[in-house]
């Protein structure tokens, strides 16, 4: 018996993309960004820090880095609370050592379970940026339209109670959406999202109820994946961190302005053999001259400045 | 359901017919990237599912968009520094999509082979008229697009069915991509009866293996490309080879893979006795002055002598 002929129909088939969220261009086509001071490469270090539950429901699907085994799954539980435990504190001491000014995706759940935690951000003054409730509550097609409101709505709500403001950017765990996540989102005051590799500028995403920014947060270089999904070694992910910056530099000096989005995970680097390695990436990346290290939304608003109407 | 492929019979590597290249060189080298687009919400097919997640599935199609979006410019750069015509894997509906890729790399005579119309769409499920169908309105769309009837296949997502072959070889086609038993060109036995070859064409060496299957760090495969050439470029001097490094934007073109794919291409691109071409040539070039020889040959070693 045939395929059904519609699978050698193409409806969609058409100039630009095959959905209407956002528009066809090539970065090099672009005109060239300028960061502040001069910089050609602006350095973004995203921070996500999570919690995942014990007793996941894994529905519509499980998060990466969710409990594997039979419950109690004692051993991923621990493991990833680690993060929130020791591997922040030993991460926050490296970037400040390099004078960096991280950006953290922060499941809202946090605010309540790791009280200190979240004060100590705040006393900080770091920017947040909305990473859901937990890693149990993934944004994925099957979650139905009012429960995901409600999750986006809760999640920020909790965190302007806890940061005194309300975030203006948002990373869903595991970069995952339902097809009505931008528009959600975007209905909740949220100003830019991170979910989409597709680029490495920032570009409008286009909701129901007007745009949105998206400003890609990289998964090909982020630690989780280069060396828990990977198994490449914590040396050599910092290998390619260079590498990456490297080439990102010398294009940015011939094209214009690029990003290198860094996302990292308390309970990945975090740890004591790996942290050493976080450290080269950051000495190295700070003695570039053509950097620009700087905090998500600050990038989008040097990019907004000059971004046509 | 069949024991083998029945496309080719057991010709060892020894012994084989001397074959030799254009100047003298010693290895065809052909860079084959596979231009594509994939559906953020294709038809379900029967046999596979596109994406691992439900719709929409935002991590895999939109690294895939960042190929077109991000990487292929930067590859372009990169074959253009080292003298290398790409030889195009294409999702001929990426000709209505993004135009703009097709006209640059039309700018420089790069080679447009057919992979299919959409990489979501597999071949698996469909009838022979059907397959038909959809390898002729691929070959069709690139001939109306760059003014010349592609010759190579592959098919999408490496989906094939039985025939998948003998209907491209009907279709006008003269060499495929999807046989991965040999280092050097090789008589395809097909339906009809035409002089057709497999081009070697390589998923040890192909990017997205590497990466995403394998999971081998940038700089290793730098040196996995190197180590390929210098063994087929040693063994070229008594017969020629063929290398392939088939590539997707999505993945060598990441500013932290870069580095290691440059530094390979310098390294093959700096040796003397290397024939820098396309699959076409190569298969041209083979049908031209090789492929009888090898008939001949395979049917002495068939009867034991």
């Amino acid at each position: 018996m045939p395929l059904d002929p519609a699978f050698l129909q193409y409806p969609m088939r058409r100039h630009g993309m095959d959905h209407d969220r956002y528009d066809w261009s090539m970065l090099v086509d672009r005109p060239a960004v300028r960061w502040p001071e001069g910089k050609t490469l602006a350095l973004w270090i995203n921070v996500s820090l999570q919690h995942f539950p014990m007793n996941p429901a894994g529905q519509p699907v499980k998060l990466p880095g969710s409990m594997t085994m039979p419950y109690p799954d004692l051993r991923h539980y621990t493991l990833r609370d680690y993060g929130n435990r020791v591997g922040v504190w030993r991460l926050l001491d490296a970037l400040d050592r390099y004078r960096c000014r991280p950006t953290f995706a922060v499941n809202a759940v946090l605010a309540d379970r790791y009280p200190y935690l979240t004060a100590a951000l705040r006393e900080r003054g770091h920017e947040i940026l909305g990473h859901s409730w937990s890693m149990d509550t993934p944004h994925a097609g099957g979650l139905a339209a009012d429960a995901e409101r409600e999750l986006v709505r809760r999640s920020l709500d909790r965190l302007e109670q806890a940061f005194g403001h309300g975030p203006r950017g948002w990373l869903s765990p595991g970069k995952l959406e339902s097809a009505q996540t931008p528009d959600l989102l975007q209905a909740a005051g949220i100003r830019y999202f991170c979910d989409w590799v597709n680029d490495e500028l920032p570009y409008r995403f286009h909701t129901a109820g007007g745009d949105l920014w998206a400003i890609p947060l990289s998964t090909e270089i982020e630690d989780r994946f280069v060396v828990m999904d990977n198994q490449h070694s914590e040396a050599s992910w910092a290998r390619q961190v260079m590498d990456a910056a490297d080439f990102l530099l010398a294009e940015s000096i011939r094209q214009g302005g690029r990003i290198l989005s860094l996302s990292l995970h308390p309970w990945v680097m975090g740890q004591p053999h790996r942290i050493k390695h976080v450290e080269a990436v950051l000495d190295y990346l700070g003695s570039l001259p053509g950097v620009w290290q700087a905090e998500a939304g600050e990038i989008l608003d040097a990019f907004v400045a000059q971004a046509s109407p | 359901m069949k024991e083998d492929t029945g496309y080719y019979d057991y010709w060892p590597y020894r012994d084989r017919p001397r074959i030799t290249w254009p100047n003298g060189a010693r290895l065809a080298f052909w860079v084959a990237p596979n231009i594509e687009f994939y559906e953020l919400d294709p038809p379900r097919n029967p046999q596979r599912t596109p994406w691992p997640h439900p719709y929409p599935a935002v991590p895999g199609y939109s690294i895939r968009d960042y190929g077109n979006r991000v990487g292929h410019a930067r590859q372009m750069t990169l074959l253009d520094k080292y003298g290398i015509r790409g030889s195009i894997s294409l999702s001929t509906a990426l000709i209505t999509h993004h135009p703009e890729i097709i006209a640059q790399c039309r700018e420089r005579d790069w080679e447009f082979f057919t992979h299919g119309i959409y990489n979501t769409r597999y071949t698996y499920g469909m009838s022979e008229a059907q397959e038909r169908d959809m390898i002729a309105e691929s070959m069709d769309a690139i001939e109306q697009a760059v003014g010349r009837r592609p010759a190579g296949y592959l098919a999408p997502a490496l989906s094939h069915s039985e025939t998948t072959i003998d209907l491209f070889a009907e279709l006008g086609g003269i060499y495929t991509c999807d046989l991965f038993h040999d280092d050097q060109p090789t008589p395809v036995r097909v339906r009809n009866g035409r002089r057709f070859v497999s081009i070697p064409y390589s998923l040890e060496l192909n990017d997205t293996i590497v990466y995403v299957v394998n999971k081998i760090e940038p700089r290793r495969y730098g040196q996995i490309i190197k180590d390929a050439f210098d063994r087929l470029y040693a063994e070229g001097a008594n017969s020629g080879t063929v290398m392939c490094l088939p590539t997707h934007n999505y993945q060598v073109s990441c500013p932290h893979r870069m580095k290691a794919f440059e530094e390979a291409l310098e390294y093959i691109t700096g040796h003397a006795d290397v024939w820098i071409t396309t699959g076409r040539e190569i298969a041209e070039y083979y049908l031209a002055h090789h492929h009888d020889a090898a008939m001949a040959d395979i049917n002495l070693k068939l009867s034991g002598s």
